[in-house]
C-alpha cells in the first residue's frame, strides 16, 4: 500500500480503456486487486454519466480517478477537471494534456501550468508526465500529490524504456512516483516497484491481454513482489564474487 | 504563404509511383519494419503482398488490438441536403439527376437530429450536397449551435470551404471536417467532375491544408475506390496522409476508403478492386499508421464488414440512411447511394458485442477543441 492525500492504496491503478465490455472491465480489476481506477471524462455521455461504465465501476468499491484525456491544453484539462469533480463527486483528477494524437506525449508545458492551477482549486492533482526529472521536481513544487512519469509511449507495451530517468525521479521526489504508461508485462511492474517506484498505473496490458483476468492476476503479483523486494533492500547487483560475511570474518581473523 | 499538397504533389513523379514493381523481399521488409516508408506501403498494397495477406492480418490485427483494444466508435451521417451545383458521373445527387430536392428546414433539422440521437448516437455527421448559396455557411451558422447539446461530437462531410470558414464553425461547434479527395489522378479526376466547383481538383486537395491551419482537430480523408488505378491512389493518400501528419502534428486523422456502389444514374467500374485487395489495403493502412482511425462503410456487406471489424477498423457509421429525412421526415426518397448493411445502431452495437468489441457511442467531450 502507499498513500495519497491521507488516503491508503494498492499499489497497482488500473485504466478503463480497450476493454472488450464492461462486464470483462469488472472482472479484471477484482482480479487485480486495485483501489483505484481511473476513467477518461471524455467516455461520459452527457448527462448520463453512469450509463456503462460508472454504475459497474462502483459497485466494485474501487475509488474512480476521473482523467482530462482528450484536452490538448491547459484550459481544457481545467474544465475536463471541474466537470469531472461535478459529475463524479471527486476532487481527485490524473492530469492528461497530450496535444499529439499519435503518440500521446504528455505536454510539459501546459501540463505544468494546468498543475498549478487545478491546486489552487483545491483537487488533488496526479499528473501524467514525461520522465522528466526537473519537469517532476516542478509538478511536486506546484503542490501535486503524485507524479506519474511514462515508463514508454502510451499503449506500446515496451517496458521501463526511460529507466535512467525514473531512478533520478524517484531519488528526488517527496511525493509518491507512479509510473504510467508503456508497461505491457507483469515483470516491468514489478521491476518499477524494485527501483522504488510507490505504484504503477496499467491499461492496455491488461485490457488488450487475450485474457485479462489473468493478465490483471499477473501484475497483481508482480507489484507484490516488487514491493517486497523494495522492502526488503535488497543488496545491489555486483560484477563481483562477494564472499558472505562468515566467511569474511573467518579470513579476516586468520589474516 | 502556406505550403500546400499540391505543391508536393506536382513534384511527385506519378509516373514512377504508378510503375515501380515490388517482389516478395519488399514486401517481407515491409512486414518487418516497425516504421513503415512509403515504399513499404506500396510493396504492401501490390500483387506480390497478396500472398501475405495472413501476416499482413495478423499484423493489422495485432496493431489495432494494442492501440485501439476492443473499442469501435459508432456515428450516424444526418443529410441535411441533396442540392448540389457538382455534375460527378459516379453520384446519385448530381445536379443533371432527376430527383426530388430538399434542403432540411430548421424544424426538420432538429427532428432528423433527435430521432438520430434516440437510436443511441452520440457523435453526428453532417452531410449536404454541394450548393454554397443554399448550404453555405449561412445555414451553418443557424443551425449548428441548435445542434450542438444534444451530440458530444459533430463531424462535417460537405463542399471544401475557406480557412476563415473553418475558424469559424470550429468555434461553432464542428470537431471533424470530412473531405475525400474521390481521386489524387488529375485526368481521371477532370474525367468525373464534370460541373461545378468541385472540377477545381486544387481547392480540393489543398482543403485538408486549409483544416490543419484553422485547427479543426479531426480531418477525414478517403479515396472512391473504381474510379482510377486505386493502387496509385492509395500511395498519394498514404503520402497526404504522412504530409499532413508532420505539417499538423496535433490534428487527428480517419480514413475511409468506400468503394464505388451502384446509384441512381450512375456509371460502374472499370477499375474495380476485388474484396481480397479491399483487405489488402485496409491492412496496408493499419500497418502504415497504427494510429489512424479507420471507417467501413455501410456500402459493404454485413458479412464483410463483421469480419473486417476486429481486425482493424476502428469506426463505422450504423443504422445510415443517406438521403435528408431519410430517418424521420421522408425516409421514402432516394438515397445518395445503396446500403448494403442496414442494421440499426442497435443491432450493430449487439454485433460488436458478440464479436468481442466493445460499441463506443462517446469518446469527446463538447468542450474540448474550442481553442
Amino acid at each position: 500500500m502507499f498513500t495519497i492525500a491521507n488516503t491508503s492504496l494498492p499499489q497497482l491503478l488500473l485504466g478503463s480503456g480497450k476493454f472488450s465490455s464492461p462486464a470483462m472491465m469488472i472482472d479484471a480489476i477484482r482480479a487485480s486487486g486495485t483501489g483505484l481506477v481511473t476513467v477518461a471524462l471524455k467516455r461520459l455521455k452527457p448527462g448520463e454519466p453512469s450509463h456503462d461504465l460508472i454504475s459497474p465501476l462502483r459497485q466494485t468499491g474501487v475509488k474512480i480517478l476521473p482523467n482530462t484525456s482528450g484536452a490538448v491544453n491547459a484550459k481544457e484539462a481545467v474544465f475536463a477537471a471541474e466537470l469531472a469533480r461535478e459529475l463524479l463527486q471527486t476532487h481527485w483528477v490524473k492530469l492528461e494534456i497530450h496535444p499529439d494524437p499519435r503518440f500521446l506525449m504528455p505536454d510539459p508545458e501546459q501540463t505544468l501550468i494546468a498543475a498549478r492551477e487545478l491546486v489552487k482549486l483545491g483537487f488533488v492533482v496526479l499528473p501524467y508526465c514525461s520522465a522528466d526529472p526537473m519537469l517532476c521536481l516542478r509538478l511536486q513544487e506546484a503542490g501535486c500529490a503524485a507524479v506519474m512519469p511514462l515508463g514508454a509511449a502510451i499503449g506500446s507495451n515496451q517496458g521501463l524504456q526511460t529507466q535512467a530517468m525514473l531512478e533520478i525521479i524517484i531519488e528526488q521526489a517527496k511525493v509518491p512516483v507512479i509510473v504510467d504508461a508503456g508497461l505491457g508485462l507483469p515483470s516491468h511492474a514489478c521491476a518499477a516497484l524494485e527501483m522504488g517506484a510507490s505504484a504503477v498505473l496499467v491499461n492496455t496490458a491488461i485490457a488488450t491481454a487475450a485474457d485479462p483476468v489473468q493478465a490483471a492476476h499477473g501484475f497483481r503479483l508482480a507489484v507484490e513482489a516488487g514491493a517486497a523486494a523494495q522492502a526488503a533492500r535488497c543488496a545491489p547487483a555486483s560484477k563481483q564474487a562477494h564472499a558472505s560475511s562468515p566467511v569474511a570474518a573467518l579470513l579476516s581473523f586468520l589474516s | 504563404m502556406m505550403q500546400t499538397f499540391s505543391e508536393v504533389l506536382a513534384h511527385t513523379d506519378l509516373v514512377a509511383l504508378q510503375l515501380a514493381t515490388f517482389d516478395t523481399a519488399a514486401v517481407q521488409k515491409a512486414l518487418d519494419t516497425q516504421r513503415l516508408s512509403l515504399s513499404d506501403f506500396q510493396a504492401l498494397i501490390s500483387p506480390a503482398a497478396l500472398p501475405f495477406l495472413p501476416q499482413m492480418l495478423d499484423k493489422a490485427s495485432q496493431l489495432t488490438r494494442q492501440q485501439f483494444g476492443a473499442a469501435r466508435q459508432l456515428f450516424a451521417p444526418l443529410y441535411v441536403s441533396n442540392l448540389c451545383a457538382n455534375e460527378c458521373t459516379y453520384c446519385g445527387f448530381s445536379m443533371s439527376q432527376a430527383l426530388k430536392r430538399r434542403v432540411l428546414t430548421r424544424e426538420e433539422l432538429w427532428i432528423e437530429a433527435n430521432a438520430v440521437k434516440h437510436l443511441g448516437h452520440d457523435q453526428l455527421l453532417l452531410v449536404a450536397g454541394e450548393h454554397e448559396r443554399k448550404v453555405g455557411m449561412d445555414y451553418f451558422r443557424q443551425h449548428i449551435p441548435m445542434l450542438k447539446p444534444l451530440f458530444s461530437r459533430l463531424m462535417l462531410e460537405v463542399q471544401p470551404l475557406d480557412i476563415d470558414d473553418y475558424r469559424e464553425l470550429k468555434l461553432l461547434g464542428i470537431d471533424t471536417v470530412l473531405v475525400y479527395q474521390e481521386t489524387y489522378q488529375a485526368q481521371a479526376y477532370a474525367k468525373y467532375h464534370l460541373k461545378g466547383k468541385k472540377m477545381d481538383m486544387q481547392w480540393r486537395i489543398n482543403c485538408p491544408d486549409r483544416l490543419g491551419g484553422a485547427g479543426i482537430d479531426k480531418i477525414g480523408l478517403g479515396i472512391l475506390l473504381g474510379l482510377a488505378d486505386w493502387r496509385l491512389d492509395a500511395v498519394l493518400l498514404a503520402k497526404h496522409l504522412r504530409y499532413l501528419q508532420q505539417q499538423y502534428p496535433y490534428c487527428q486523422f480517419s480514413v475511409a476508403l468506400p468503394r464505388l456502389r451502384p446509384c441512381s444514374g450512375g456509371i460502374s467500374s472499370a477499375f474495380a478492386i476485388s474484396d481480397r485487395e479491399f483487405v489488402q489495403l485496409y491492412c496496408a493502412f493499419r500497418l502504415l499508421a497504427p494510429e489512424l482511425d479507420l471507417t467501413l462503410s455501410t456500402r459493404e456487406s454485413p458479412a464483410l464488414r463483421d469480419l473486417m471489424l476486429p481486425l482493424m477498423i476502428t469506426s463505422l457509421s450504423a443504422g445510415s440512411k443517406t438521403q435528408p429525412g431519410g430517418y424521420q421526415v421522408a425516409p421514402q426518397s432516394l438515397q445518395q447511394f445503396s446500403i448494403d448493411d442496414d442494421r440499426s445502431a442497435q443491432d450493430m452495437a449487439s454485433r460488436l458485442s458478440s464479436l468481442g468489441l466493445q460499441p463506443v457511442w462517446t469518446n469527446w467531450h463538447p468542450a474540448f477543441g474550442r481553442g
